[in-house]
């Protein structure tokens, strides 16, 4: 167990390292950052003070050396459009991101392990093709579609949510519902085909053979062993919704990290951009390593590599 | 001989296809009788049935199927489910994947004892240590906390029996319980569940299609083909007369010692198991026999010897 801890670190350590070179390379490689820091109307001259300003004039090398010295401390920098801690902006807005993705987690797990498991258990018959039709539609819908959709109808009709800000957690239950929407389809399909498989496997012929309640058959000795892969694919999707909810964070006036990425990608600020990119990976890296070790706590046969 | 389990013409089907047709079979207690045929003749499909674990699309049924003089025919399942682990256990072939691979044996052993008799965890983890001792495996309460992949088959093999035991049943259904492991650790298993028969009482149905282990095991043995039971003897007249010309094949298809000499070849049975649609009528072993007539496409009668030997054949002598 340790050594599996150890190791799964260390490729943890070097999947952040490899991204962090990525960020910096591809800030530096979307043109000329002093020209757009500078703005349209700035003269040759401006450019020049603004390159020396921001420390720009140095060599590439020298430029990435310092801002991994730093950042390995914590510090990214001021930003150049908010004028504040590149760290305290993210320190900020972290809180609302995180709440939304573990809200939408939340609803989608409710919702797509009892339809999964419902549907393998009616496998073939009318209840598991709508199950599966329900599941098509909601992947087939655009989230910006569905949250307009929900505003309109929960908010301004019924008015039973709010539609934007984040002042209780009722203004997260609407996004969480549209993000989890985009989560449900692959969590209840693959919960589906890992209870197909293991209410087929031997060990299930063995449990009925013991006489064991069909609750106990399904819950105790079918979904353990189902669970692995949907383990793997939650935490996926919780990757996804922390960095991809973009959209989300706009369509209700979210300020999350997702809506920073976007100002911060759209103003130019690059040292905002490579310290949300730097942390979407250690995040997304950290959920892995999660499931990597909640799925050993769940299967023994892992616990032993 | 008291009947323990007592089945007459059983039938089973999936869609047109005829599985088991008219099997008739008694387990006496204290006995082992032996289903012995090839591979696709019905018979683990009629140990799951006994159990009331055929799959979805079979269908059964059956004039009579008793279990200690009560029908068990037409249980619901949820009855069935009180019998099964109790008082009728089950043992497969393939020790490997018959544990589930999340659970401790300890906790494997522990829910069966729990689900029908109750008490607390630790009676229960007493109690599996207890028939671990029984199948001959060293530091019970080392392998209660093991996981199944840190056992070998043999040692799988002896825990899915102590779990099968955990609640005394009467009857054992026994699914080419050695089939999946070595021949040492086979003789090992088969010896071990005779001296169990001895020491408990224990009615013992084994399905195998090794005669090796008829010879050693059976008290009775039933030959089933094509899902008939086509010859049913106490064992000793079954190997000294046998009269079906399948069961004949069966045994010259085994080299024994001292009778088959070193050159000769070997007999064997040509063909395969045919296939048994709606309406097939007379002996379905016709198409590989070197006896066959042009009336054995008729239906066939059974035809009783003296001492509880019967066979259904109308040729053999």
């Amino acid at each position: 167990m340790l050594h599996l801890l150890i190791r799964r670190l260390a490729v943890a350590f070097l999947v952040c390292i490899t991204v962090l070179t990525f960020a910096f390379a591809l800030t530096r490689l979307s043109g000329d950052l002093a020209i757009s820091i500078a703005g349209p109307s700035a003269t040759a001259a401006d450019i020049e003070v603004v390159r020396k300003a921001y420390g720009l004039d140095r060599p590439v090398v020298e430029q990435f050396f310092d801002w991994v010295g730093r950042a390995a401390v914590g510090d990214f920098g001021q930003s150049y459009f908010y004028k504040e801690r590149v760290s305290k902006l993210i320190v900020d807005r972290l809180p609302v991101t995180m709440t939304l993705g573990l809200v939408g987690l939340g609803i989608a797990l409710l919702v797509a392990l009892p339809l999964g498991v419902v549907s393998a258990l009616n496998e073939g018959r009318v209840i598991d093709r709508v199950i599966s039709l329900v599941a098509l539609l909601g992947q087939a819908m655009p989230s910006f579609w569905l949250g307009l959709i929900l505003m309109v109808t929960l908010g301004l009709k019924l008015g039973w949510l709010p539609i934007s800000g984040t002042g209780s957690w009722e203004h997260f239950v609407m996004p969480g519902i549209v993000l989890a929407f985009s989560a449900i389809p692959a969590l209840m399909r693959l919960t589906r085909s890992g209870m197909i498989d293991a209410m087929n496997a031997d060990y299930i012929r063995t449990a009925r053979a013991k006489g064991l309640s069909r609750t106990s058959i399904v819950l105790k000795h079918a979904a353990r062993n189902a669970a692995m892969p949907v383990v793997s694919i939650a935490a996926v999707q919780l990757g996804f919704m922390l960095g991809g909810s973009i959209v989300i964070e706009t369509v209700f006036a979210l300020h999350g990290v997702g809506f920073l990425a976007w100002e911060s990608i759209s103003k130019n600020d690059f040292p905002t951009v490579q310290a949300v990119v730097l942390m979407l990976a250690i995040i997304y890296t950290l959920l892995t390593l999660g499931a990597d070790l909640l799925n050993a706590l769940l299967d023994p046969r892992l616990r032993a590599q | 001989m008291t009947a323990l389990l007592e089945v007459a013409d059983l039938h089973i089907g999936f869609g047109g296809l005829a599985a088991v047709r008219g099997a008739s079979f008694t387990v006496n207690k204290g006995e082992t009788h032996c289903l012995v045929g090839e591979s696709g003749c019905g018979k683990s499909v009629t140990a799951l049935a006994m159990m009331g674990l055929l799959p979805a699309n079979a269908e059964r049924r059956t004039a009579a199927l008793r279990f200690d003089g009560q029908d068990i025919a037409g249980l619901s399942e949820r009855e069935m489910s009180r019998l099964r682990g109790d008082r009728i256990a089950m043992i497969f072939q393939e020790p490997m994947t018959s544990l589930n691979p999340a659970y401790t044996v300890g906790s494997q052993m522990g829910e069966v004892y729990r689900r029908h008799r109750g008490g607390t965890r630790q009676a229960a983890l007493d109690r599996a240590a207890e028939l671990l001792e029984r199948v001959r495996i060293t530091s019970p309460g080392m392998r209660l906390g093991q996981f199944p992949h840190q056992l070998s088959g043999g040692l799988r093999q002896r825990v899915m029996i102590a779990m099968a035991l955990m609640c005394e049943p009467e009857l054992l259904i026994a699914d080419e319980p050695t089939t999946a492991l070595d021949v040492t650790v086979q003789a090992q298993i088969l010896r071990l569940l005779a001296d169990l028969q001895t020491e408990l009482g224990l009615a013992i149905l084994m399905i195998t299609h090794d005669l090796g282990i008829v010879a050693r095991t059976a008290h009775r043995v039933s030959v089933m083909y094509a899902g008939e039971i086509v010859e049913t003897a106490p064992v000793f007249p079954l190997f000294a007369e046998p009269r079906h010309p399948y069961t004949r094949g069966l045994l010259s298809c085994v080299p024994v010692p001292g009778k088959v000499g070193r050159d000769e070849p070997l007999g064997s049975i040509r063909g395969t198991v045919p296939r048994i649609g709606p309406n097939f009528a007379g002996c379905a072993f016709r198409d590989r026999c070197d006896l066959a007539r042009p009336d054995c496409s008729s239906p066939v009668v059974r035809h009783t010897l003296a001492s509880e030997h019967s066979y259904l054949c109308q040729i053999a002598p």
